[in-house]
């Protein structure tokens, strides 16, 4: 469409963010704080947050100090409170201190994933034509892959480590969230306000970012939340099955392989890791569906 | 309609050739030469070059492809390096296996999930349906891997009900229907089964819950049909949705059992990405993910295909 270059008198540039934009996001902000649910998981999160940042503060013990005569201790004991591990260190320190690593490769994967994923979608929503079918098809290649399977395939070829992990996880969170920013992208393109915003001689770049990023930004980030709990539970299952975090770091994930060895004599000892990435993964998603409701207009 | 199913099995021809395409490239992103694993130490540099040219990684990289695409098209998806057995003999007994396990446990999540999403779509905004919700997010956030270990710490070591690894005497050869084979199954498939169930009963819950707002269950109960008789008409709309959630859990299990098969060491496709993991053997990583992959491409189209034939609201496009 040809854009008539009429300079409309008065109509300043737009300048700052839009007023109803901000009131959306503080009344989101509003009846988070008013749901108790939310609230409470917020706490808990923040309970092993903190405690994962001021670990060598607040651990009993050094995490990597391994002890043969004090192997596998049962939970209670006066000096280690959750019992040790398979080489006689203290599993409460090592919990602290797993939080550092199992927060860090469960919460990047989706920050890059949403960062890149996003701008895809909203690249191939807003240009559309050829550049969509381009960016989309490739995308629709990697959804072709159940999920699990693509960041075990990528990380089982790279090799363990930190940096495989985190590469692989966001590979396999980038195609599902281009797609639901391409098709609020796609949506936005049509609207008259985005047509009107054109005819006034709006930049492309001034359209996207004052009109098309602020709509798709709150789907995205509704659909990423939901995604954090599901990747600290699959970065933990990549160590888990040795293809993530190496020993001896302590991590969630690789604490509870290695301990699997020792379900049969200390099975206190061993299900405990497993529990961290239960209790961390459920607060991520019961904070995700609240901030799910808030969003909610129509309700 | 045909035309319909034409177009979608078209549409599957380019990501399946995307799919192959990874499948491919994930070898050559592999560090170090993929060789490394078979040529002994300290060989000659004329052994080495004879070894590439035996493999075919001497060549230009997209005649490698086009060549082994070729192969794989014809079925050979090339030799095991640990095994030295061709790669689909393996890979197929390991696909029955999994599908056994992913097949039960999508039966289980259905289950559980349409009992779970009924009742918290018929109550929906009540404390019981917070409570049902609260549940079904368990199920999607817990990590079954160690959902796993606690159920074989309960059922295997302290009730010693269940035994807690493998699947049986005979292995997959003499797996039947039996209680010999299928206590095996339980702990694995039970394990496996809280995921789908936990989206199955978020989505029937959303369903129901939407059904049930229509105007024509105001009509429905206005002209007198029993609550029961009502129900019918809920289950017949909202099941070409739930039928297609659930087609697409099963497919997604196909490729999400390994954890859970490495915990329960059951000899599924899992266990043998694992192993070709751990020993290199990137032939057989490369056919395992390839085979699963189309299974999944394959599964997905038939759900597609499917719920358009079930549901005529669903346009087709």
């Amino acid at each position: 469409m040809s854009q008539p270059a009429i300079a409309v008198a008065g109509a300043a540039p737009f300048k700052g963010k839009r007023p109803a934009t901000r009131s959306f996001w503080r009344n989101v902000l509003r009846r988070l704080l008013q749901d108790r649910f939310t609230m409470i998981c917020f706490g808990v999160l923040m309970l092993i947050i903190l405690a994962a940042i001021f670990a060598p503060l607040i651990a009993p013990h050094d995490p990597y100090r391994t002890s043969m005569a004090r192997r596998l201790i049962a939970p209670g004991d006066a000096r280690h409170w959750l019992g040790t591990d398979e080489l006689g260190r203290d599993l409460l320190s090592r919990l602290i201190y797993g939080g550092r690593l199992s927060l860090f490769t469960g919460f990047t994967p989706v920050l890059l994933a949403t960062l890149i994923g996003g701008a895809l979608g909203v690249i191939a929503g807003y240009v559309g034509g050829a550049v969509n079918m381009l960016i989309m098809r490739v995308i629709d290649v990697f959804y072709a892959f159940p999920s699990v399977l693509l960041a075990v395939a990528i990380s089982g070829v790279l090799g363990a480590g930190i940096g495989n992990t985190i590469l692989s996880l966001t590979l396999v969170f980038i195609p599902p969230i281009a797609r639901v920013a391409e098709s609020v992208a796609t949506q936005m393109r049509a609207q008259d306000f985005v047509e009107a915003a054109r005819a006034t001689g709006a930049a492309n770049w001034r359209i996207v970012t004052a009109h098309v990023v602020p709509n798709v930004t709150g789907p995205i980030l509704s659909y990423a939340s939901s995604l954090i709990s599901v990747s600290i539970v699959l970065a933990s299952g990549l160590s888990f099955l040795g293809l993530g975090i190496t020993p001896p770091e302590p991590e969630w994930g690789l604490m509870l392989n290695t301990l699997r060895q020792a379900i049969y004599v200390a099975p206190l000892n061993a299900i405990i890791p497993g529990a961290m990435i239960f209790v961390t993964s459920m607060c991520f998603n019961l904070m995700s569906d609240g901030l799910r409701s808030a969003m909610d207009v129509k309700q | 309609m045909l035309i319909y199913v034409l177009r979608r099995i078209l549409y599957t021809v380019p990501i399946a050739i995307g799919v192959s395409l990874v499948c491919f490239a994930l070898i050559h992103l592999a560090p170090g030469d993929p060789l490394s694993s078979i040529i002994p130490e300290g060989a000659s540099p004329e052994t080495v070059a004879q070894i590439r040219t035996a493999y075919g990684f001497d060549r230009p990289l997209p005649v490698q492809y086009l060549k082994w695409l070729g192969h794989v098209v014809t079925g050979d998806f090339g030799t095991s390096i640990m095994t030295r057995r061709p790669v689909l003999s393996e890979v197929l007994p390991a696909i029955a296996n999994t599908l056994t396990l992913a097949a039960a446990a999508v039966t289980f999540g259905f289950l559980l999930g349409c009992a779970f999403g009924v009742v918290s779509g018929y109550v929906a905004g009540t404390p019981t349906d917070r409570a049902v919700t609260a549940v079904s997010i368990t199920g999607v956030s817990i990590p079954h891997y160690w959902l796993g270990m606690v159920l074989i710490v309960v059922f295997a070591v302290n009730l010693n009900l269940l035994p807690a690894t493998g699947m049986g005497e005979g292995g997959s050869g003499s797996f039947g229907f039996g209680w010999d084979s299928l206590q095996y199954l339980i702990l694995p498939a039970l394990t496996l089964s809280v995921i789908p169930a936990g989206i199955i009963a978020r989505s029937v819950r959303g369903t129901v819950a939407e059904v049930r707002k229509q105007d024509y269950m105001q009509t429905l109960y206005a002209k007198g049909l029993p609550g029961r008789r009502v129900f019918v008409h809920v289950v017949k709309n909202a099941l070409p949705a739930v039928l297609a959630v659930m087609g697409l859990q099963l497919a997604q299990l196909l490729g999400g059992s390994i954890l859970v098969e490495t915990v329960f060491s059951w000899p599924g496709t899992g266990f043998l990405l694992n192993n070709a993991i751990f020993t290199r053997d990137l032939p057989m990583l490369q056919g395992t993910i390839l085979v699963l992959a189309m299974f999944f491409v394959l599964i997905n189209l038939l759900v597609d295909i499917l719920q358009t034939a079930v549901d005529p609201r669903i346009k087709r496009a």
